[in-house]
């Protein structure tokens, strides 16, 4: 994992715009008066959704709203990977390169990309359209191999289905999220193996009856506590 | 407050307490590198594991507070291969090239993994590397060798007040650096290289020069600023190589200013090392013989009233009470350490010097600070103010420039005359100061060398006693100096006698040739094209500006080359030692005053250092007593008069340069370039 400097080329100004301001403004103020420097990484979130990358006058800009010193923003954009430092492609693929996704066939999911898309691990198709990155863990180990594309995961992939989920993008379409095998959620592939039958209901119990029974014998207590010592 | 046990001994410590505090009471010294008294715990080098019984597992002492009843053993087996074992990780990536490494004889590394460290490695896997930083003209980088413990950026956020540093990057990855590479603008920068446990950020001018056993260590007192901040020496031969803080509570703590670590340099070029006299309108080299004859020649039977004598900002008391002697002995009065000209009244102590103490900064909660800017007059003292903001409760408000002072502060106004309102009450921040408990006026020297200087002293003294400043065991009135040798000139009375002419009369007496000698002892801070045609006789350590206008030049010694003793702003007396000789016939100045005054027939009346001493004692008692700050008797002072509405002009405009020696160092002159003239010049393409 390299690449975690600031990108050489950057555009000269950043500026939220007003739909941006007014969610970071909300967002500013979830937090205590003085401790607005809280919102930093919905921020930093805010200016990659806008821009696709995270800037550095947007680094600064950030810095400048939160009252922080551009280092503090620098050093949170730096630390979490999910902050892109580079411009990425209108599809920024991300695969899950992590063990349980290795292990069950990442490598065939990197490879259908890279022969797909012509371009390398970090690169930038030459139109801008797409480009590939790698994904540390995400939590979706029950349905590896996993792609991330934008908020979206597509699972289960193949050297085919990965294929067929590109080509659908370059068409300009968006498939369905989830698993491209059609699993439920991360519920078993093919039918269900367990919970089959219908669950039984629970015993039926009479709560009038109980309720009943509750109320004579406090009303009983109450009476004997009452009756005049003998 | 909670009783524990740490390695057999019985100890009860205030609650909060960490357990490595506990243990250094105690005398059990527990190893560490991310942990430093004066900054926040970060608790990320895990070197000061300990055992706790009952506890788990072994506990990062540094960040651990005491709990009542605790056992702690810090020499047990399990935590010596606990701190084997973080010995170990911090070595797979850290470069073992000690041999290079100027950190050398000196790290904490080192010293730790002798004691910690395996004889062999186990990871056989490439170390990685990271590429050097560009972090200004004094601190080197060789970020390989970075342990992380983030000393520096805490240093950087919470003292310096300069948030340019950080860590990128996580993991494998994580980078020490400041932002965009940029130089780390801060005037205590140098401290980053003491504070750093390793050899990752170390000395740029000191690279590769000497190792830390080769070097005789002189403990000194620094002449750069006022604060007289104390100082070790480190010299190999007849080079003082470097300079180092010392520790004193009461001064510096354990900071050092930039200009005062790194001018040191500029002893090496532009010195004088022999007498000159000036023949056809050239200097010409003389012997000491010459050089008296000349002088004597014109002074002795000159009219006292015709000779003049003016102090220097470096100048040492003994010096300054030699000359003083001479001066007398010649029948002049005409004598002035106040070379910028400072209406400093020396007949009241309480009004030149800095009456609460630095130490007392952090008692004060309310702060007036007026034509200074102490971040560039003082950065030693800065960092105090610094360090009482961050806890709270102060109110700061400042008359004059807004300038950044790594605090946040009111700016009520740019001009003097705000001082009349509120010594009037009409301000509100009057009010202000009045509520305070140790309400403090810092006064600076860009207040008091204005024409109306005396007239804004007398106001400050107003503003003081209608707020309150002075009170019982308080005494909030502070005057911040920019010379080393202010305060000490005054306390011998190094002033003008009675009719005797003050800078600015001596200036005008030469130009119109009233005065026909003056004699400048190491003042080069004047305007020397006023001094008309008069006979000048310069007395210093280097060729600058006094020296080229001088028609006698006697070669005197710098601070590091001297027994000297020096006066602080707060008033507390301190000595230095003489750590190498000066270089060639130059000698040490007060010799000099005494064997011109035999040639001039008014011999002075000591042979040796202990009589000089013993002579300021007479003069002034205050030398009996050294590093103390003694108090001050609070009475009237200053001229009653207007103070008018005009911005201030600051004595320190270009920090880096200030004093001849640090206008000869290269390293102030690289300082310089890159933090003032950055952005006015531009680089042209032959440049370096």
């Amino acid at each position: 994992m390299s690449g975690r400097a600031l990108a050489k080329d950057q555009p000269a100004s950043f500026a939220f715009t007003a739909e941006m301001t007014a969610r970071l403004n909300q967002i500013i103020a979830k937090y205590p008066q003085g401790r607005q420097a809280s919102a930093v990484i919905p921020a930093l979130d805010l200016a990659q959704r806008q821009e696709g990358w995270v800037t550095r006058p947007a680094i600064e800009e950030i810095a400048r709203l939160l009252d922080m010193a551009p280092m503090r923003v620098l050093e949170v954009a730096t630390f979490y990977t999910m902050f892109n430092l580079h411009p990425v492609g209108k599809t920024h693929v991300q695969i899950c390169t992590s063990l349980p996704c290795w292990l069950r066939g990442s490598n065939e999911v990197v490879k259908a990309c890279k022969e797909k898309l012509g371009i390398g691990m970090g690169e930038r198709s030459a139109d801008g359209t797409f480009s590939l990155g790698e994904l540390e863990c995400s939590g979706a180990c029950v349905n590896a191999p996993v792609a991330q594309i934008g908020d979206d995961y597509y699972e289960d992939l193949d050297y085919a289905s990965t294929v067929k989920m590109l080509d659908a993008f370059k068409r300009g379409e968006t498939p369905k999220a989830g698993s491209v095998t059609g699993r439920d959620g991360s519920a078993p592939a093919g039918d269900h193996l367990t919970l089959t039958e219908k669950p039984t209901p629970p015993a039926k119990q009479d709560f009038a009856a109980a309720k009943a029974a509750f109320e004579k014998a406090k009303a009983e207590a109450a009476a004997k506590a009452a009756a005049p010592k003998a | 407050m909670p009783k524990l046990t740490i390695d057999g001994i019985a100890v009860e410590v205030p609650a909060n307490t960490t357990i490595l505090q506990a243990a250094e009471q105690v005398g059990v010294e527990i190893p560490r590198f991310c942990y430093h008294d004066r900054l926040s715990i970060a608790g990320n080098c895990r070197m000061c594991l300990v055992d706790v019984e009952k506890s788990p597992k072994p506990v990062a002492s540094c960040a651990m507070p005491v709990g009542e009843g605790m056992v702690v053993h810090t020499k047990s087996d399990r935590a010596n291969k606990a701190r084997g074992g973080v010995m170990e990780f911090l070595l797979i990536n850290h470069p073992l090239d000690c041999p290079i490494c100027d950190q050398g004889g000196e790290c904490d590394l080192q010293d730790q993994a002798m004691a910690y460290g395996f004889d062999r490695g186990r990871y056989h896997e490439n170390k990685r590397a990271v590429k050097d930083k560009y972090m200004g003209p004094v601190v080197e980088t060789v970020m390989t060798r970075c342990i992380h413990c983030t000393r520096c950026v805490r240093f950087a956020t919470e003292v310096a007040g300069v948030p340019q540093l950080g860590a990128t990057g996580r993991g494998e990855d994580m980078e020490i650096t400041t932002y965009l590479e940029g130089a780390l603008s801060s005037e205590l920068s140098g401290n980053v290289v003491d504070l750093c446990p390793v050899g990752a950020l170390t000395s740029k001018p000191y690279a590769f020069n000497a190792r830390p056993w080769e070097l005789r260590k002189t403990e000194s007192i620094d002449v750069m600023d006022a604060v007289g901040t104390n100082v070790r020496l480190d010299a190999r031969g007849r080079q003082v190589l470097r300079v180092l803080p010392r520790v004193n509570e009461d001064v510096n703590e354990e900071w050092l200013a930039d200009k005062s670590r790194h001018a040191v340099d500029g002893l090496r070029y532009q010195r004088l090392d022999q007498p000159f006299v000036r023949k056809n309108g050239k200097l010409a080299p003389a012997s000491w013989d010459e050089a008296f004859a000349v002088i004597t020649a014109k002074i002795k039977n000159l009219d006292g009233k015709k000779f003049a004598a003016i102090a220097g900002d470096t100048a040492d008391v003994e010096a300054m009470l030699a000359l003083k002697d001479l001066m007398t002995a010649c029948g002049s009065s005409n004598l002035d350490c106040r070379q910028d000209g400072a209406s400093l009244d020396p007949n009241a102590r309480a009004s030149y010097i800095f009456n609460s103490t630095i130490a007392g900064i952090e008692q004060a909660d309310a702060i007036l600070i007026v034509g200074s800017n102490p971040r560039k007059e003082a950065p030693v003292l800065n960092a105090r103010i610094r360090k009482r903001y961050l806890k709270g409760g102060v109110k700061i408000a400042v008359i004059g420039d807004a300038a950044q002072l790594t605090y946040k502060y009111e700016h009520i106004g740019t001009t003097a005359d705000v001082l009349a309102k509120i010594a009037d009450g009409s301000h509100p921040f009057a009010a202000t100061l009045k509520a305070a408990k140790n309400p403090m006026i810092i006064l600076g020297m860009a207040a008091l060398t204005r024409p109306d200087g005396a007239a804004t002293l007398a106001t400050a003294k107003n503003a003081a006693d209608a707020c309150g400043l002075v009170k019982d065991g308080w005494n909030g009135f502070n005057v911040l100096h920019t010379a080393a040798a202010r305060v000490g000139g005054l306390d011998i009375g190094f002033v003008p006698g009675s009719g005797g002419k003050d800078v600015r009369g001596i200036l005008d007496g030469a130009g119109k040739g009233e005065i026909e000698a003056v004699y400048l002892l190491g003042a080069d801070e004047i305007d020397t094209a006023k001094l008309g045609k008069a006979f000048v006789i310069y007395q210093g350590h280097h060729g600058d500006r006094g020296a080229h206008r001088a028609d006698v030049v006697l070669p005197g010694a710098a601070y590091t080359e001297k027994d000297g003793t020096y006066v602080n702003t707060e008033g507390r007396v301190q000595q230095a030692l003489r750590a190498v000789f000066p270089p060639g016939d130059a000698r040490e100045d007060w010799t000099i005053i005494r064997a011109l005054s035999e040639k001039l027939g008014r011999t002075l009346p000591y042979d040796n250092l202990a009589q000089v001493r013993a002579r300021m004692a007479f003069v002034n008692p205050l030398f009996k007593g050294v590093n103390k700050a003694e108090k001050a008797e609070w009475k009237g002072f200053g001229a009653p008069g207007s103070v008018a509405a005009v911005a201030f002009d600051y004595p320190v405009k270009n920090y880096y340069m200030t004093d001849p020696i640090s206008r000869a160092s290269r390293t102030m002159a690289q300082c310089t370039e890159e933090f003032v003239l950055a952005g006015s010049k531009q680089k042209s393409g032959t440049h370096g």
